[in-house]
């Protein structure tokens, strides 16, 4: 009986969370605390505090813009993202064993080279002389030769196909878990295919989609990499603002600005979604 | 309460479309998965109003079958006609086929009230309209207080219940019921095969029944279908399968019965004179021929078997290892010389107790009808 208590629900031992709790604890929340207070320095020093940093920073509209601009980047990822992937989920779910082991596999690929080569490799594919011009102009679509790089569209291209898997994995994950019935029966109720996908199969896979959206939108805001490779000098996001404030400039309370504002920003999006999502389940 | 009352009436006239069934006709139907035959050439008449089993073992192609009537699954050759008309080419949400699942399938998102408005919704039916007859078949099932529960909050035959009302709701020219009751316990069984019973007969459904338990399909079913390795068996009615097999695999599927080998001796006027290899002379009828020295398999159901004191030359001789009680039965194991087990049945009379163990013999009741099979389809 004295066991019985142990594994009552909600009953939590502490003890076992207790090495990675305070390890959180030191490297986690006290240089984000550190992080905070650096914001509100009136010099170098910290020998001062105040919200001068703040002002000059939401009073710029170019800053603001880069905030609207990283949100941006981010919410159209997952908007890419999700029209890429439901269709493929739809597929794995119709498929065969045999079917589904390959498209894991297809799934699972560009997750096994680095970011750094992924970003690189599409460098390639967007420049003037690269694959896809080169396709455009033999195919007579379109007389010049296009801009891709250092343009919002060849980012967003370049982050959907680096972060599919995160949108992916997730909702195939989801999306297996429904019972294949459920469209049976609808489409036995005298559903249409389109009624059976957003009336059933829809509202059912929004966890998995809460969770790809919540990582695609994470990883875009943040991908320092893609976003100064392929962005280039001509698009600026809060990632490489808070690099160049910081190691270029050495304004550090103005990238703690920054750095703050883009932690809120994700945290928000991140808190949108599932808002989202369990708006939309219930109605 | 100054009104009188005619909402029952109103509504059974709503939900009765149709006063009879229509019928339901499956013509050479075949089907394989790649290489493995699942469905061989089944040709099914199921009559308006009618309720027909499918019953078989498990992996003979019932619910392949079922699959292909709904839609779901479009068979490699053969046609199905409901009604008048051809549905081959139809997609299943135009067929208008319900169908009830084993795991009810019921949309777990949706309230009970929004699962069966489901079907009502996706033909167009107007809010208005949606909740009169989400009312009345939340009533008809007798769920009327369960309305705005989800799924996940009912139990089993609850979820039963509803999957029936959502199925019924859009008036289906059929109704398809995969195993419906495999996942209930055996007295909520017993009272929704008795509630889909009397929905199928009030609103004079046709409907087909997926079940491997025979006893399901002799209670509820007008007629039995026993399919084999993608075939039908035999097509009759309860009573006409179980008491007139025709042919061993249907025989061992339906109830319980006993076998015996034996020899044909002759034959005195319409039946035949067996010789068991146990020496039991049985005189059986039969519509099928055998000659004289044929060997013979002659099946019989335990409650056609009866045990007496005397031997004579219909009896043959068992020791009674077992007996037991059931109820208004009395069942007795008994064993014959060469170790062969042998079920008797036999009416208990009130105050009777099991009998004392011990050498006895076994004979036919009056009006047995044992069944002779030729040996080699043993
Ligand atoms: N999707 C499928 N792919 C390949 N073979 C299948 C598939 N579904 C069923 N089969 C095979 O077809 C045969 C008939 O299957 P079916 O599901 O119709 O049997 P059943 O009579 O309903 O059995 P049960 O009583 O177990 O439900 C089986 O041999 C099964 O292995
Ligand atoms: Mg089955």
């Amino acid at each position: 009986m004295a066991g019985a208590a142990k594994n009552e629900p909600g009953r939590v031992d502490w003890r076992l969370a207790a090495p990675l709790g305070f390890t959180y604890l030191a490297f986690f929340a006290a240089p984000l605390l550190i992080l905070l207070a650096m914001s509100f320095a009136a010099d170098d020093r910290f020998a001062s505090f105040s919200m001068d940093s703040w002002v000059k920073f939401w009073g710029d509209p170019f800053y603001r813009g880069v905030v609207y601009d990283t949100v941006r980047l981010g919410m159209v990822a997952v908007l890419a993202t999700s029209a890429l992937s439901y269709p493929i989920a739809l597929l794995f779910i119709a498929s065969g064993p045999l079917v589904r082991k390959l498209l894991i596999f297809i799934i699972l690929l560009p997750l096994l080279t680095s970011v750094v080569i992924r970003t690189f490799a599409w460098i390639v594919i967007l420049a003037r002389e690269g694959v896809v011009n080169q396709t455009l102009l033999a195919l007579g679509l379109t007389s010049a030769p296009l801009n891709l790089l250092q343009t919002e569209l060849g980012l967003v291209i370049a982050l959907t196909q680096i972060e599919m898997p995160l949108m992916l994995l997730p909702l195939v994950t989801v999306m297996q878990q429904i019972n294949p019935s459920l469209s049976d029966a609808s489409r036995a109720l005298g559903g249409s295919k389109w009624r059976t996908f957003f009336r059933v199969i829809l509202p059912l896979s929004l966890p998995g989609w809460i969770a790809g959206a919540t990582l695609v939108f994470a990883s875009a805001t943040t991908a320092f990499i893609s976003q100064t490779v392929i962005g280039g000098a001509r698009l600026v996001y809060l990632p490489s603002l808070i690099w160049q404030q910081s190691m270029v400039v050495f304004d550090w309370p103005f990238a703690a600005v920054a750095s703050v504002t883009l932690l809120v920003a994700v945290l928000s999006g991140v808190m949108l979604f599932s808002l989202l999502g369990r708006f939309a389940r219930t109605t | 309460m100054n009104q009188p009352l005619p909402v029952d009436q109103g509504a059974n006239a709503a939900i009765q479309r149709r006063s009879v069934g229509e019928p339901l006709t499956l013509d050479g139907i075949t089907h394989s998965y790649g290489d493995g035959l699942a469905v061989d050439d089944v040709t099914l008449q199921v009559a308006g109003g009618e309720l027909v089993a499918l019953l078989g073992p498990s992996g003979c192609g019932k619910s392949t079958l079922l699959r292909i009537v709904a839609g779901f699954l479009n068979q490699s050759q053969g046609h199905v006609k409901i009604g008048e008309r051809f549905v081959d080419s139809l997609p299943p949400n135009r067929r208008e086929v319900g169908i009830v699942f084993q795991n009810y399938a019921l949309f777990p998102h949706m309230t009970v009230a929004d699962n069966i408005a489901y079907g009502l919704d996706a033909r167009g039916d107007s809010r208005s309209d949606q909740r009169f007859r989400v009312e009345k078949m939340l009533k008809t099932v007798r769920m009327e207080d369960f309305g705005d529960r989800k799924p996940g909050q009912l139990s089993g035959g609850q979820q039963q219940r509803v999957a029936l009302a959502r199925a019924l709701a859009v008036q289906p020219r059929i109704l398809l019921l995969d195993e419906p009751f495999a996942a209930l316990d055996k007295n909520l069984r017993l009272d929704m095969q008795i509630e889909i019973k009397r929905l199928q007969r009030q609103f004079a459904l046709t409907a087909i029944l997926v079940t491997h338990d025979q006893e399901e399909a002799m209670a509820i079913a007008d007629r039995i279908a026993v399919m084999r390795k993608g075939r039908i068996e035999q097509l009759g009615t309860p009573v006409e399968i179980y008491d007139q097999p025709e042919t061993l695999f249907v025989n061992d599927f339906i109830g319980s019965s006993n076998r015996f080998e034996g020899e044909v001796l002759g034959r005195e006027a319409d039946r035949y004179v067996i010789r068991l290899d146990n020496g039991a002379i049985w005189h059986i009828a039969t519509s099928k021929t055998f000659s004289t020295g044929d060997a013979v398999l002659v099946t019989a159901r335990p409650e056609q078997l009866v045990l007496v004191d005397q031997p004579y030359d219909g009896a043959f001789a068992v020791e009674r290892t077992l007996s037991l009680p059931l109820g208004g039965t009395l069942i007795h194991d008994v064993e014959t010389p060469k170790g062969a087990t042998i079920k008797v049945a036999a009416p208990r009379r009130v105050g009777e107790a099991a009998p004392p163990l011990g050498p006895t013999h076994c004979a036919l009741t009056e009006n047995a009808a044992p069944i002779l099979f030729p040996k080699s389809a043993g």
